[in-house]
C-alpha cells in the first residue's frame, strides 16, 4: 500500500532523515519507533505531503505521491493524526469532525458522524462542545474520528499516546486495533515502543534518522538491543 | 426646560453620527480583522482598495451613467479582483518570510496604489454623489429624515450604513459558522498544518479571505464617500488606518471584535469632534493605546496560545 524508497529532508542545515526505506502492505499496523528526535513525525509529515523529501520516491496504492502537497493526498485515502493531537480548539466536536470530511461529498456527512459516533461515544455526548474544553484524551479521540471522516485507506498515528494517563492509553491502542480489525491499514509512531509493538505486525526502529532495525513486533520485543534502549530492559 | 432638550437632542444627533461613522469603520476593519485571522498580517493596503472601489463607482454613475446599485456591484468585482491579485503578487512570495518584511511590503503596495490612483485619476478631489436623497416636485432635496422641528436629522445615507452594516455581520455570521468553505477559514485561522491534513487548501483559502475582505472595502468606500463626498488618491488612507485602530481595538481576529471596535470608535470619534475637531483625531489614537495598555488582546480578543 505505501512505499517509501530512501528519502532524505533537510531542516534547514539539519539532515533529519537519512535514506530511509520501509513499506507498509495492505491490511497491517506497522509502527516505527524510537528516541525523540529520531526523525518519526518527521517521516510522517514527509509522507503526508508538509515536508518533502530531496531525493527518493513515496508510492502509495501504486502512485508516486512524493511533491504531492498535503491537501491533495487526503483525498486518495490518506489521513494523519498528527502530534500533539491539532485538533481545532476553537470549533466544536461536530464542526472538527466535519472538517475531517472536507473533500467528502456531503452526503458521506453523517454516516461518517455516526461511525464516528459510534466507535467513541464520548464524543457524541459532547458534540456541541468547543474542543479546546476537551480532556486530552477526548481531543485525542476527536483527532482519531477527524482522520476517520475522510475514510482513509491509511491511517497514519503519531504518537496517538503522547501525554495520556495509562487507562486511556489502553483505550486508544483498542481502538487503534478494533479501526485494524474493520480493514483500516495503520502506521503507528510511537514512543511508547512496548505498546506500539506489541499490537503492531511489523516494525522498524529510527535512530537520527536511519532505520538501525526491523523485523516483526514480537521479534523487536525480544531484541535485546529494541529491550534495552526502547523497553527498559 | 429647553436647554435640556436641546442638549439631548445634540448628544442624540452626535450618537447617530458616530454609529454611522463607525459602521463604516466597522465594515473596513472586517477586512483587516479577516486577513488578520487568516494570514497573520496586517493588510496596510485595505484602505487604498477603499479607494479603489470608491473611485470605480463615481465613474461608473458619473461617466458612464450607470445605476448606483451597479457602480457598488461594479466597484464590488473590480476590489475582489485587486485583492486577489494584491495578495497573489504581493504576499504569498512571502507566505514564509518574517512578519517585518510583509509589512513593509503592505505599506509598499499602499503606496503604489495611492500613487496608481494619482496618476490615473489625478489630485483634485471629485464630488461623489449624493445616492442616498431624492428631490421632490418643488425641487427640495431629501437626504434625511428630519424630526423635532429639524433639530433631530437622520440621514438616508446613516441609515443605509447602519443596515449594510448589520447585514453584512449577520452574513459573515452565517458563513463562518454554517458554510463549509466558511468553517474550513476558521480551520486555516487556527491551525493550517492541520487545515491542510484535513485537506484543506490554505492557498485557496487566503485568497477567499482577501475576496471577501475587498468586497467588503468597495461598500464601505461608496458608504464613506456618500457621507464626506469628497473623493481623493489619499480618501483611503486614514479611514483605513483607523479601522485598522477598531480591529486592535475589538481584538484583532475577531469579526464580532471588529463591529464592536468600529462602532464604538466611530462615536468617540464624533464626540471628540464635538470638543475640539483637531484633537478628535489624536483622542481616537489615545484610546487604541489606553486599551493595548489595559487589555493587549482588545476588547474581544482571545489570547492566543504561541505554538511550537
Amino acid at each position: 500500500m505505501l512505499k517509501v524508497e530512501n528519502i532524505n529532508v533537510y531542516y534547514g542545515a539539519i539532515h533529519a532523515i537519512k535514506g530511509v526505506s520501509f513499506e507498509v502492505n495492505d491490511g497491517e499496523i506497522v509502527t516505527l519507533i524510537g528516541a525523540n528526535g529520531a526523525g518519526k513525525s518527521t517521516t510522517l509529515q514527509t509522507i503526508s505531503g508538509l515536508l518533502h523529501s530531496t531525493t527518493g520516491s513515496i508510492t502509495f496504492q501504486g502512485e508516486n505521491i512524493s511533491g504531492v502537497p498535503a491537501p491533495k493526498l487526503v483525498s486518495k485515502g490518506l489521513a494523519q493524526v498528527p502530534e500533539g493531537r491539532r485538533v481545532f480548539l476553537n470549533m466544536t466536536v461536530q464542526e472538527n469532525l466535519e472538517m475531517g470530511a472536507y473533500t467528502r461529498p456531503n452526503s458521506e456527512i453523517e454516516p461518517g458522524l455516526e461511525r464516528v459516533y459510534e466507535l467513541f461515544p464520548r464524543l457524541k455526548e459532547r458534540y456541541r462542545q468547543v474542543a479546546g474544553t476537551l480532556s486530552g484524551g477526548e481531543q485525542q479521540m476527536l483527532a482519531m474520528g477527524r482522520a476517520l471522516m475522510s475514510s482513509p485507506k491509511l491511517m497514519m498515528l503519531d504518537e496517538p499516546s503522547m501525554g495520556l494517563a495509562p487507562i486511556l492509553v489502553d483505550q486508544i491502542f483498542d481502538i487503534i486495533k478494533a479501526l485494524h480489525k474493520k480493514g483500516t491499514t495503520i502506521l503507528l509512531v510511537e514512543q511508547n515502543a512496548q505498546m506500539a509493538l506489541s499490537v503492531a505486525d511489523r516494525g522498524y526502529v529510527l535512530e537520527t534518522g536511519r532505520i538501525v532495525s526491523s523485523g516483526t513486533g514480537a521479534e523487536l520485543l525480544a531484541d535485546e538491543r529494541v529491550k534495552k534502549a526502547y523497553l527498559g530492559g | 426646560m429647553i436647554e435640556k432638550e436641546v442638549i439631548v437632542l445634540s448628544l442624540l444627533n452626535n450618537l447617530i453620527n458616530g454609529i454611522s461613522l463607525g459602521s463604516v469603520y466597522a465594515i473596513i476593519a472586517l477586512g483587516y480583522t479577516m486577513v488578520y485571522g487568516i494570514a497573520k498580517m496586517l493588510n496596510f493596503a485595505h484602505g487604498d482598495v477603499i479607494m479603489v472601489g470608491a473611485y470605480i463607482c463615481f465613474f461608473a454613475t458619473q461617466n458612464f451613467g450607470l445605476n448606483p446599485v451597479v457602480g457598488v456591484i461594479l466597484a464590488m468585482l473590480v476590489c475582489t479582483v485587486l485583492g486577489i491579485v494584491i495578495e497573489r503578487l504581493a504576499y504569498k512570495p512571502l507566505r514564509s518570510a518574517p512578519s517585518l518584511a510583509v509589512l513593509i511590503t503592505a505599506i509598499g503596495v499602499s503606496y503604489f496604489l495611492q500613487n496608481s490612483a494619482l496618476l490615473m485619476w489625478k489630485s483634485d478631489p471629485k464630488i461623489f454623489p449624493k445616492f442616498f436623497s431624492y428631490t421632490d416636485a418643488e425641487g427640495t432635496v431629501h437626504s434625511g429624515i428630519t424630526l423635532f422641528d429639524g433639530q433631530l436629522t437622520i440621514t438616508y445615507v446613516a441609515i443605509v450604513t447602519v443596515a449594510a452594516c448589520v447585514v453584512i455581520m449577520i452574513g459573515l455570521t452565517l458563513f463562518t459558522g454554517k458554510t463549509k468553505m466558511g468553517k474550513a477559514m476558521r480551520a486555516c485561522s487556527e491551525d493550517k498544518s492541520a487545515a491542510q491534513l484535513m485537506g484543506i487548501n490554505v492557498n485557496t483559502t487566503i485568497s477567499m479571505t482577501f475576496a471577501i475582505g475587498s468586497a467588503l472595502a468597495a461598500i464601505a468606500g461608496v458608504l464613506l464617500c456618500s457621507t464626506y463626498q469628497t473623493l481623493m488618491p489619499t480618501t483611503g488612507s486614514l479611514p483605513g488606518i483607523k479601522a485598522f485602530t477598531a480591529a486592535v481595538f475589538g481584538g484583532i481576529g475577531s469579526i464580532p471584535g471588529a463591529m464592536l471596535g468600529g462602532i464604538l470608535l466611530g462615536i468617540i470619534e464624533i464626540f471628540a469632534k464635538t470638543v475640539n475637531t483637531q484633537l478628535s483625531d489624536a483622542v481616537v489614537f489615545g484610546v487604541l493605546i489606553v486599551v493595548l495598555l489595559v487589555k493587549p488582546t482588545g476588547l474581544l480578543g482571545k489570547a492566543v496560545r504561541e505554538k511550537v
